[in-house]
């Protein structure tokens, strides 16, 4: 029976679109040319090799979305299953194809609000796919100039002063946010991402004990083990992936897809 | 055999999984199902309540109830930017609003149900450890919450005592740093002894990025965090939360408890309330009671309960008495107590006076005598001491060069009316001048105020005067000074 389930969830995601590869580079990608890079949890012998990928410049807007549901009605609003996505889906918009009264001010804004399962669909339907937690944080690791900042204290201090300010009532354009080394923008600064493997962490909810785990991954009672404990936004975000489920929408929590080369 | 028993376990529990993802997937049975459980874990006999929380400096009532219950609890989790100090803004993490977090109330052998909310604002994932629980986490394992969430869990509260709580996702040294604490009062089963006044008084450190009192919103500072070097020590969240109007107030007679409980995330408070001696300390919130404590420590992630009888009016002050920490770091509060004052137990200040170390008798110390006016015994002398004399009295006015000031202040160089009658000049020097006289041609009405000089000092600068700028020279002594005050009296 859980089989049979399991094999019903694969096909309402998966049939969702077919698309051809392109092989230019696709507008509004950039390469994010690979290499290694130590994650917060590792120890200097563990470097994390990514490969060459391409990465959106910017996070999927509402408009970007709003032509999504158009073209897909499954994911529209009142028509998305609720093992998909949870009730808040899509929450401030006004209906299935309306973004609101707002909508002047939201369109160009990431959308938030959508479920792992719906995200996944839509860059399916463009012919890509979510970042993996790996690729995502090393494409975050870069600064204006550097492609890797990890000893950037200032370069933090921007994540720090983000992850402490409460939201503001409606998110700034997607083009205005802090734009980095590849040529990313908003990686930093304006909404928390899904990735791929969101909850592949092993971060329990009682995140003290994770350090005890026999484990690699861990997020756990702050630092012990941790490359650099300075770096503790590194930590919110590992903590912020594991306390999703798939189906969960989160009034901060927007997405931006990925393609491999 | 045992391999067919496993593979019906293995079944029964896969049925299980898969109902329960049923059920989760849709919201109104999501309902149904915390119902059942809600019945699973109350005997139909045990009422249910509404825990009532209440924001710090309060508490809820006293439970009065004889018997344990399902009690209810909803606790939501906000972030928002709040007064830290004046003109210093931060960003709190907070259970129910504000820093500390709601106080909770319950009995011994309750049971507790849980409901954590983190409000879809939040930015960050939050749960709650209660040192109340026995069990994984102290509820951390069961509540950890996206934003937008809710996670239920329940306990029973097995002992009785003050608890902490606090949230404990990583890094959780910074969620607590911001705010992330409360306490959880479990009451004996026969209750606490009644008393006139409860307040929740909380202490917490803070890590800003800018010193003690810079203004702003001001971000959190992890090297300070690490260094365990606090920006800020408060009670209730802010500088000032208790004290002015925020005051805690009682009256003369009444028995006051405070529930004291320490946040941290890294100091212990050395907590202390000038001017009253603890009649009862339950020393770290537990069941032993001290008595007669002027400071009771307050672990990092612990509690006091802590009691006194307001003898005698007037302002007492709450601080942590690793001092520095209150007075430059904001760890003050204020306790006024009403009422009639009882001289025997403190009588108010009832002399003040100069204290004389060597008795009343010796009003100086040996050394003490101002060194003797100089005296002149020449002509010299005196023009020299009344080159300074007239440099302090007189040339403000009459001017450096004795010129005077058209139509103000008469000359005194080459003046008719000075040398036409030094003892009358000198009568003026002595005793001011009021009224209009002509000097040189000049009609001047003005005021020459008296001079507070002695008559040495009114020889010495005449002398200066009449052998200055054209004047007739001569020299003016103390005794010509005597007779010619007598003599021009005005």
């Amino acid at each position: 029976m859980i089989f049979h389930r399991l094999f019903l969830l694969i096909l309402l995601v998966g049939v969702c679109c077919n698309v051809q590869a392109q092989k230019s580079l696709p507008k509004n990608m950039v390469n994010v040319k690979g290499g290694t890079f130590v994650p917060l949890y590792g120890s200097d012998s563990i470097p994390v090799k990514v490969k060459t990928f391409l990465m959106d410049v910017y996070p999927v807007t509402n408009a970007e979305y709003l032509a999504f549901v158009n073209k897909y009605p499954k994911w529209r609003k009142s028509a998305v299953k609720k093992l998909f996505a949870d009730e808040n889906y899509l929450k401030k918009w006004d209906g299935d194809l309306s973004l609101g009264p707002n909508a002047a001010k939201i369109q160009n804004s990431p959308v938030v609000n959508v479920s792992w399962f719906s995200a996944k669909a839509y860059c399916e339907c463009q012919g890509k796919r979510l970042a993996t937690v790996e690729e995502w944080e090393y494409a975050a690791l870069a600064s204006e100039t550097k492609a890797n900042a990890a000893n950037d204290a200032k370069f933090y201090q921007r994540s720090i002063e983000w992850y402490s300010k409460p939201n503001p009532a409606y998110l700034p354009p997607v083009k205005e946010s802090f734009r980095n080394y590849y040529g990313l923008h908003g990686m930093i600064g304006l909404v928390w991402e899904w990735t791929q493997n969101f909850n592949s962490a092993m971060v329990v909810g009682e995140s003290r004990a994770d350090v005890t785990m026999d484990r690699q991954l861990f997020c756990g009672s702050g630092s012990d083990g941790a490359k650099d404990v300075k770096n503790y936004v590194a930590f919110m975000r590992y903590a912020f992936r594991s306390s999703l489920k798939a189906n969960y929408t989160v009034a901060n929590l927007g997405f931006r897809c990925a393609k491999s080369i | 055999m045992k391999t067919s028993t496993i593979t019906k376990v293995v079944q029964l529990l896969a049925i299980g999984i898969y109902s329960i993802g049923i059920l989760s997937s849709c919201s109104s049975q999501t309902t149904q199902a915390e119902a059942a459980q809600t019945k699973e874990t109350a005997p139909a006999e045990m009422p249910t309540i509404m825990a009532e929380l209440t924001d710090a400096p309060n508490v809820p009532a006293p439970i009065t109830r004889k018997h344990a219950a399902k009690v209810v609890v909803k606790l939501e989790v906000t972030e928002v930017v709040k007064k830290m100090a004046d003109g210093v803004d931060y960003t709190f993490w907070t259970f129910g609003g504000s820093v500390p977090g709601k106080f909770i109330r319950i009995r011994q052998n309750d049971e507790v149900e849980f409901h954590l909310m983190n409000h879809p604002d939040s930015k960050n994932p939050h749960n709650i450890d209660l040192h109340a629980v026995s069990g994984p986490g102290g509820g951390a394992a069961s509540t950890f919450t996206a934003p937008g969430q809710e996670t239920v869990f329940s306990f029973k509260a097995l002992n009785p005592g003050l608890y902490v709580y606090h949230c404990a996702t990583a890094p959780v040294g910074m969620h607590i740093a911001n705010g992330m604490y409360g306490l959880i009062l479990v009451e004996p089963e026969e209750g606490l002894p009644k008393v006139d006044k409860e307040y929740y008084v909380m202490q917490g450190d803070f890590y800003t990025k800018g010193d003690f009192g810079v203004p702003g919103l001001q971000p959190f500072d992890m090297q300070k965090a690490l260094d365990e070097n606090p920006s800020y020590v408060v009670f209730n969240g802010s500088v000032g939360a208790l004290t002015g109007d925020n005051a805690l107030t009682a009256k003369v007679g009444e028995n006051v408890r405070l529930f004291v409980g320490n946040g941290g995330p890294n100091l212990i408070s050395s907590f202390h309330v000038i001017g009253e001696i603890f009649d009862k300390v339950y020393a770290e919130g537990g069941s032993t009671i001290n008595e007669n404590i002027q400071t009771t420590l307050v672990p990092a992630g612990g509690a006091a309960i802590t009691e006194f009888k307001a003898d005698v009016p007037g302002n007492y002050v709450l601080v942590d008495h690793s001092i520095f920490r209150a007075f430059n770091k904001g760890a003050l509060g204020m306790l006024k107590v009403e009422g009639n004052e009882d001289k025997k137990i403190y009588s108010g200040q009832i002399v003040q006076k100069i204290y004389q170390p060597e008795g009343s008798t010796v009003q100086e110390m040996p050394k003490s005598k101002a060194p003797a006016v100089a005296l002149a015994s020449n002509k010299d002398m005196r023009l020299e001491l009344g080159k300074t004399l007239y440099a302090q009295n007189c040339q403000a006015c009459h001017q450096a060069e004795g010129q005077g000031i058209k139509g103000a202040f008469p000359p005194l160089a080459k003046s008719d009316y000075l040398n036409a009658d030094v003892n009358r000049a000198i009568g003026v020097v002595a005793h001011g001048l009021e009224g209009q006289i002509k000097v040189n041609g000049e009609l001047y009405n003005s005021t020459m105020p008296k001079l507070k000089l002695s008559d040495e000092e009114i020889a010495n600068v005449m002398t200066y005067v009449m052998n200055k700028w054209g004047n007739k020279g001569g020299e003016i002594t103390p005794a010509q000074v005597g007779k010619a005050k007598a003599n021009y009296k005005h």
